[in-house]
């Protein structure tokens, strides 16, 4: 960092787009905030807020499986944990951590200064907050959803499950599926049109894509779930039978729609997680990744052929062998783009001479574990074996190794890698360790024995087990293992908040990093960046010098755009420059829709439709107030 | 609380039967482990599992392998780029991840569809069809001969023996990882599965798919016995419950056909015709009541013996 000379051209710069950016203090802008980063912010944090209740239903669930006939929980209560604790990690958890992440860094890595719909981007996240209070909140009246985060008809109709359990389970899914649907859309919008000049497809930074490829799979899962639970809202509310085999209707309808949503699922929590250890590696291993073109083809190719493979899930069912074979066929073939990365990871990783810091030992355990993950995945594209592990505990291995593999350790390594660029100070390096061992460990010995007791026929599910069966010592190592985890992440949650306010300062590009988020100053300034950067390679950082001073001068191509609060918008394919933005200034106007959508869907849940209507009308007062014109101009 | 009328009254018994399960735990079988099958099915599905194994050992060791000798190479330095072209690297990521792994996957298919294709059709004519009803939280079992019982399925050793999988309410799931893959019984269908042991033997099963409150003590077991023992027994189960003998047992009667007990249950040849529960016709024959919860009698647990009945009425 060479210091800014008095008087220097960038300080003038800094301080102009200070003025046009900067957000007060205060209440106000904190409702009204539509800066990016703030919001990555609150749904990183709102995301581990929400990791620690799944952890801690898990933990409970652990100790209940610890060994047989226990009574630490009854069966109702552990039902619902199982149900809350899938439904947690799922859409509370890694969706939102990793939507988190890609809100702070999209923009920083394309050189952006926020992101498209800064204001949708806002709604996101009010949405997601509102939703996930909502869903949580049956656990206030006792009756969180019991039926799983599959949540299978004809169990949760009306008649088996009467309570109003799954009205939460339902409603809350659609209301969140509001919130995932804006995300996706900002960021395929941002991605495409925001990228600084010279940014060409191929030098888009690998994680972009991954939220890319995430984004497009939000886009075209999500409606299946929607409609699934619209459905399943009309049969439980006003009687309709949609799934009512007795009436003509059709379980496994439900069943179809929520693997095409699910299995997608499944990958829109891998992909960001994939793109997180192509970000990491590069930077610790000090070369850039070998098949870049392969990794990218891989991620877009997995998101396509992700939809192929549903059926999957329902192998017992009792569809017919010729669909089943079909199927089989697409769910080998998905594994291929998958095997493309991780054998890119290892040819960057052995050509490279690895630093072996908290973030890539956090990429290291993600790829073996991926690994095992993957492998046990192929292993149920064989149908036959399927169909004699499906619904034990071998699938429980098998999905924590996918999705604690692709999600939680990416995510942590990206807290020790990103974290310096988001507070300005680094975390504790040796904390850093501690809690990776820990994990590391505790992960492996919580889920591996789950397989054997897959194979020794232990179903999922179940509150509790017989003696006697062979079953206990596997149990009890897996809740052993479970502690060891948690104390693990705990560790690390320690370290962050420890490190926040007392760690070394970090500097604005510790690791030497090779995008452009290092270009940014520690934390980064409202504005991202004094000039945004013309960009000439794949990896600007380490092959434009210029870039190294925080703010490349015009003539280099850096653009101040201090003419208002504005940003670059450039061709699809080529990055080349093709408008100034106006972006929309922060507004409380996400922050009330999001509360008239909440008061929505209570009356729904409550079925008293005057209040109903009135949210609805409440809602559109909103919008029309969001969109309001002020006198603006929309340069283009 | 879920589930139909009278889940209730259900769920009270299996809440006390389950304190008293853990006194009785001391007995009960080994697992129902896939890797100790006991039918040409389930071997089938063994070797599939050790083919699989071996490949998936064989892929994790060589990407430990890359990982190990990447960690063991000196560290760079915190401020060098190597920016050198690797000649191998791309040409590396194809034939791994792409030829290697293709073939490979390509393979296990092609072993996968034919193991499929085994596994839909059975040895030989089935030579008995029973139906399974699943109901939430037991098994109801009928015979063609009119011989109902509940969560515990006889059948003749050696032959194929067809099973049709209706449901009474919900999704469940057939499984007896030792027979057989599992099938779910899905309502508006009847699924079907084959099943043949090789052994005389007990099997335990277990509701594979999860349906609600109690679906962890959804068990039952598969007898296979000795052609002639099941003959036997299959004609001793449709007969009608026994007129009871001894004045203890009068009382029994009288005290069941006098209480509530008969809403929910049948026994044949007296007044109890009761749907929601088990049929309890021939209750003392069976080795475990509660849906594979406890053994009927303490000293069930001291004996091994597959075909030891005991003949008496309720
Ligand atoms: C912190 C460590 C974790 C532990 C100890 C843990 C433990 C468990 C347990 C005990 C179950 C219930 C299994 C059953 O009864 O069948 C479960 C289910 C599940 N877990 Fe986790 N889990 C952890 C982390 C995660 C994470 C990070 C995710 C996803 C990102 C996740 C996703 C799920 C899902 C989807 C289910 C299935 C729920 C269902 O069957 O409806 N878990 N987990």
């Amino acid at each position: 960092m060479t210091a800014i000379p008095e008087g220097d051209w960038r300080a003038e710069v800094k301080e102009r787009l200070e003025a046009i950016w900067g957000e007060a203090p205060g209440l106000g802008s904190w409702i009204a905030t539509a800066d990016h980063k703030r919001i990555g912010m609150r749904y990183l944090y709102t995301a581990m807020a929400f990791f620690a209740l799944g952890g801690l239903q898990a933990l409970l669930m652990r100790t209940q499986l610890a060994d047989a006939r226990l009574e630490l929980l009854d069966p109702e209560t552990y039902n619902q944990l199982f149900s809350m604790h899938g439904i947690t990690m799922m859409f509370l958890f890694a969706m939102p951590a990793l939507s988190g992440f890609g809100n702070y860094f999209v923009p920083l890595m394309i050189g952006a200064r926020d992101m498209a719909f800064p204001r949708l981007n806002a709604f996101g996240y009010w949405t997601l907050l509102a939703a996930g209070i909502f869903l949580y909140s049956s656990f206030l009246v006792g009756n969180a959803p019991n039926d799983g985060w599959f949540n299978y008809v004809p169990l949760a109709n009306r008649e088996f499950t009467p309570g109003i359990n799954i009205d939460f389970y339902v409603l809350g899914l659609i209301f969140l599926g509001i919130s995932s649907t804006g995300g996706a859309i900002n960021f395929i919008v941002t991605i495409l049109k925001l990228r600084a000049p010279g940014m060409t497809l191929i030098r888009i930074p690998i994680f972009v894509w991954g939220e890319l490829a995430m984004a497009l799979q939000i886009i075209f899962a999500l409606p299946a779930l929607s409609l699934a639970a619209v459905l399943l809202f009309l049969d439980r509310t006003f009687g309709f039978n949609f799934y009512d085999a007795a009436a003509g209707g059709d379980p496994l309808l439900w069943q179809h729609l929520f693997w095409i949503f699910g299995h997608p699922e499944v990958y829109i929590v891998a992909l960001p997680g994939f793109g997180i250890a192509s970000a990491i590696i590069p930077t610790w291993v000090r070369r850039p990744m070998i098949g870049y073109t392969y990794i990218v083809i891989g991620e877009l190719a997995v998101a396509l052929v992700g939809f192929g493979v549903w059926v999957h899930h329902m192998f017992a069912v009792g569809l017919p062998n010729i669909t089943y074979s079909f199927i089989a066929l697409a769910s080998f073939m998905v594994a291929i783009p998958s095997a493309i990365q991780v054998f890119a990871w290892l040819a960057t990783l052995v050509a490279g001479r690895p630093r072996l810091a908290t973030p890539l030992l956090f990429v290291l355990g993600f790829i073996i574990i991926f690994v095992v993950g993957g492998v046990t995945g192929v292993m149920f594209a064989s149908v036959p074996f399927d169909q004699a592990t499906t619904d034990s505990y071998f699938v429980v291995a098998h999905l924590h190794y996918v999705l604690v593999g692709s999600a939680v350790f990416p995510i942590f390594g990206a807290l020790y890698h990103w974290g310096p660029k988001m507070t300005g100070r680094l975390l504790d390096a040796r904390l850093g360790k501690v809690s990776f061992w820990l994990m590391f460990v505790g992960f492996n010995v919580a889920f591996f024995p789950q397989h054997t007791l897959g194979l020794l026929g232990m179903p999922r599910r179940v509150y509790t087990y017989e003696a006697g069966l062979g079953w206990e010592s596997h149990n009890l190592a897996s809740t052993i293992g479970a502690y060891l985890l948690g104390l693990g992440i705990l560790v690390t949650l320690v370290n962050w908040y420890w490190s926040k306010a007392r760690g070394v300062p970090a500097g604005d590009d510790p690791w030497l990093g090779e995008t452009l988020e290092w270009y940014s100053t520690s934390p980064p300034a409202h504005y991202n960046f004094t000039t945004i950067p013309t960009v000439r390679a794949r990896e600007p950082m380490w092959d434009q010098l210029e870039l190294r001073g925080g703010a490349q001068p015009p003539e280099e191509g850096g653009r101040t755009l201090t003419g208002g609060h504005l940003t670059l918008s450039t061709s699809l394919l080529d990055g080349r420059p093709q408008a100034v933005v106006h972006m929309p200034q922060a507004s409380p106007w996400p922050f009330i829709l999001s509360l008239t959508l909440m008061a929505f869907f209570y009356a729904l849940l409550l079925q008293v439709w005057v209040v109903a209507v009135v949210a609805v009308l409440a809602s559109a007062a909103a919008v029309a107030g969001w969109f309001w014109p002020r006198g603006q101009t929309q340069e283009t | 609380m879920k589930g139909p009328v009278g889940a209730g009254w259900c769920d009270s018994t299996r809440a006390a039967l389950a304190a008293l399960a853990l006194t009785l735990s001391a007995c009960g079988g080994d697992a129902p482990s896939l890797l100790e099958p006991a039918s040409e099915a389930a071997r089938l599905v063994e070797r599939l599992w050790w083919l699989l194994f071996w490949i998936s050992a064989v892929v994790v060791v060589v990407v430990a392998g890359f990982i190990a000798a990447a960690t063991l190479r000196p560290p760079a330095a915190a401020e060098e780029v190597d920016r050198r072209m690797v000649p191998w690297g791309e040409p590396f990521v194809v034939v791994a991840g792409l030829v290697v792994s293709g073939l490979v996957l390509a393979g296990t298919f092609v072993v996968s569809v034919i193991d499929l294709n085994a596994l839909g059709s059975p040895p030989g004519e089935p030579q008995l069809e029973i139906e399974v009803v699943a109901r939430t939280w037991w098994w109801e079992v009928r015979y063609p001969n009119g011989a109902v019982t509940a969560n515990e399925i006889h059948v003749p050793v050696g032959v194929p023996v067809e099973v049709a999988l209706p449901t009474g309410d919900v999704i469940h799931s057939f499984w007896v990882p030792q027979l057989q893959v599992k099938k779910d019984h899905v309502p508006g269908v009847v699924n079907r599965l084959w099943l043949q042991a090789d052994e005389p033997g007990r099997y335990r099963g277990q509701c594979a798919e999860y349906c609600g409150l109690q679906h962890a003590n959804m068990v039952f077991y598969v007898v296979a016995d000795p052609p002639d023992d099941f003959q036997a027994w299959v004609i001793e189960q449709a007969a009608r419950a026994a007129e009871p003998t001894g004045p203890g047992a009068q009382r029994g009667r009288d005290v069941f056909l006098g209480s509530s007990c008969v809403s929910c249950h049948t026994i044949r040849g007296t007044p109890a015709r009761g749907e929601l529960g088990p049929d309890l016709t021939h209750l003392a024959s069976r080795e475990k009541i509660a849906a594979g919860l406890f053994p009927l009698l303490a000293r069930t647990c001291a004996t091994s013996s597959t075909t030891r009945r005991t003949t008496s009425s309720a």
